[in-house]
């Protein structure tokens, strides 16, 4: 038989050492455990996190989504459940149609591209800062220490303080508008993308650089002929990734007054307009959605001629 | 044969022009097409400026400035009421933390059953998988919003927003995780006659723990930065004060509540960086 008995002497010499490890390790795990749980509930007790006003609550949530999906035929009266079969197509003045719950489409496409245009203009400013950026920021590029360490730190800053609140701040000095939006993005995009050029360029082939140091050309020259050649489609497949990050931002930006079709939002959130703002979420669920699928496919490409 | 560059005649340059064009750069059709695109690029480039008034930028500059002056003055610093200002950073910090644990606690069976190798079924993973998404693709300050109109004000509903968006993230990348695991140990464990769930805590758990931990560590990381935003809409924490003080203009306290956002930020990244360091090795 296989099954080892206590008598074995081989046997008892694995459990004598085998046993103080598993007890160490399983006191490591539960000690592990213990004192997340105990954050937890100090975190919980803290915030007033407690069980039954969540319960509570919850049946409110449903109800929530439950009038985003409905068409309120009149205000103040019940809620009717959105699209009859035999409505869809009928014009604006009948309820539960396509038509009557989309019926300021014009004004939500011109907002979408005007976000749509926002998060653009955000990623090409943000791209041209990170690219100027980057360069100085790269360890072996670059052989002033203290800049490479200076401007790391400001590309960290950049990228750390939530958007929103640049957003929030910009609003006062450039006026309620998508302007403070569109710095704030692009402040956001050079601190993201400034470190991550800036590990691309670190990652480069040096022997194309070296190449041209050894005809004797330039910092600038080295950059611009050994460098840039072999980073570009890096930088540009990162910067698409952005833009679609910025894409996304720009929508929630006008929940601050900084332009796009957020402000839209946030109206009919406030005036509890529900069958706007499911509209409008529709929306933007199938702008992000289409323009993610588009940009996922040139990025694949821009990869494909990298490698 | 050697070649002497004074033998090259400018015929020979020309004859050659015209056998390899290329050669000799990029014809006039392909410049004049890459113009056309330079050209098309700055003019949708200045149709952009144009669009959102970009002249705006010069007048707003001076007034910018000025905020930032103002920022810059800490000379009321004993004044400010740093007891609520550093307890709403605290509760900033608690909200990321118990969102993601709860996150995780919701993510890890969500993401067994998201996963191809435990739950082959092709509909159920589709409808798993959709169901994340669309958890995911809803922002976290549109979710608070949703929450604050059920729970109230207050750090709760920016809790669950945290928690569903995070619950969406996670079950994606523990679902992933758990399909890349080793098929050897769970054989392994299968070989010895374990039940279905012996086998998903023996053979597929301690594959998979380290990296979900590593994820979920990250993801508090990223929701304290994010957190401090939602209290713009009334969920909690120190986007709150943040944007009250804002309102009222003391630029001085705004920037002295984004400093303390960035120090909150690098601690809590340091001390993720260590543990990860330590459970995971």
């Amino acid at each position: 038989m296989l099954t080892p008995t206590v008598q074995d002497p081989a046997y008892r010499r694995f459990q004598q050492r085998f046993g103080p490890i598993l007890r160490t390790r399983l006191l490591q795990a539960w000690g592990t455990v213990a004192s997340v749980a105990l954050l937890f509930v100090i975190a919980a007790v803290w915030t007033d996190f407690a069980p039954d006003t969540i319960l509570a609550g919850l049946p409110r949530v449903g109800e929530y989504f439950g009038k985003l999906l409905s068409i309120e035929p009149s205000r103040g009266a019940d809620t009717v459940p959105v699209l009859a079969f035999g409505h869809i197509f009928g014009g604006t003045k009948e309820p539960q149609s396509l038509a009557y719950w989309f019926y300021r489409i014009d004004v939500y496409a011109a907002l979408l591209w005007q976000t749509l245009q926002m998060a653009v203009l955000a990623t090409v400013l943000g791209f041209a800062a990170a690219f100027a950026l980057c360069f100085p920021a790269t360890g072996s590029l670059s052989r002033l220490r203290p800049m490479v360490f200076l401007i790391r730190r400001l590309l960290e800053i950049l990228r750390t303080i939530p958007q929103v609140v640049l957003a929030l701040i910009l609003v006062w000095p450039f006026g309620i508008g998508p302007l403070a939006g569109i710095l704030a993005m692009a402040i956001h995009t050079t601190g993201g993308l400034g470190k991550l050029f800036a590990e691309l360029n670190e990652n480069a082939d040096r022997r194309p650089i070296e190449g041209i140091v050894s005809v004797g050309g330039s910092w600038l020259a080295q950059i611009r002929y050994g460098v840039v050649p072999q980073v570009l489609p890096g930088f540009l497949s990162y910067a698409l990734l952005r833009f679609e990050i910025n894409v996304r931002s720009s929508t929630i930006l006008g929940f601050v007054g900084a332009g796009g079709i957020g402000m839209e939002l946030k109206r009919t959130i406030g005036f509890n307009i529900y069958e706007e703002v499911s509209a409008i979420c529709i929306l933007i669920l199938l702008m992000v959605v289409v323009l993610d699928l588009t940009s996922e496919r040139i990025r694949h490409a821009f990869i494909g001629r990298m490698q | 044969m050697s070649l002497h560059l004074a033998d090259i005649a400018p015929t020979d340059i020309a004859a050659q022009r015209i056998r390899t064009p290329t050669a000799f750069g990029p014809g006039t059709g392909t410049k004049v097409l890459r113009w056309a695109v330079v050209l098309l690029a700055a003019g949708y480039f200045g149709y952009l400026l144009w669009l959102f008034e970009f002249g705006k930028l010069f007048t707003g500059l001076p007034r910018l400035w000025t905020i930032v002056r103002l920022m810059l003055d800490w000379t009321g610093f004993a004044d400010w009421d740093h007891a609520e200002l550093l307890r709403s950073m605290l509760e900033t910090v608690a909200m990321a933390y118990l969102g993601s644990m709860l996150a995780f606690a919701f993510a890890l069976p969500l993401g067994f059953l998201g996963a191809r190798n435990v739950i082959p079924a092709r509909v159920f993973r589709f409808i798993t998988r959709r169901l994340f998404d669309g958890m995911r693709g809803v922002d976290q300050l549109i979710w608070a919003l949703v929450f604050v109109r059920a729970m109230g004000l207050g750090p709760i509903a920016g809790i669950l927003a945290i928690c569903v968006a995070d619950t969406g993230v996670l079950s994606k990348l523990f679902a992933e995780a758990i399909e890349n695991t080793d098929r050897k140990q769970t054989e392994g464990v299968t070989a010895t006659g374990a039940s279905f769930f012996a086998v998903l805590r023996m053979g597929v758990l301690p594959q998979v723990l380290p990296v979900t931990i590593g994820q979920t560590l990250y993801q508090i990381e990223s929701n304290s930065r994010e957190a401090t935003i939602l209290g713009l809409v009334g969920a909690g924490g120190i986007g709150l004060r943040l944007s009250e003080r804002i309102q009222i203009n003391a630029w001085d306290q705004v920037a002295y509540a984004i400093v303390l956002i960035l120090i909150a930020v690098a601690l809590i990244d340091t001390v993720s960086r260590w543990l990860r360091m330590r459970l995971i090795g």
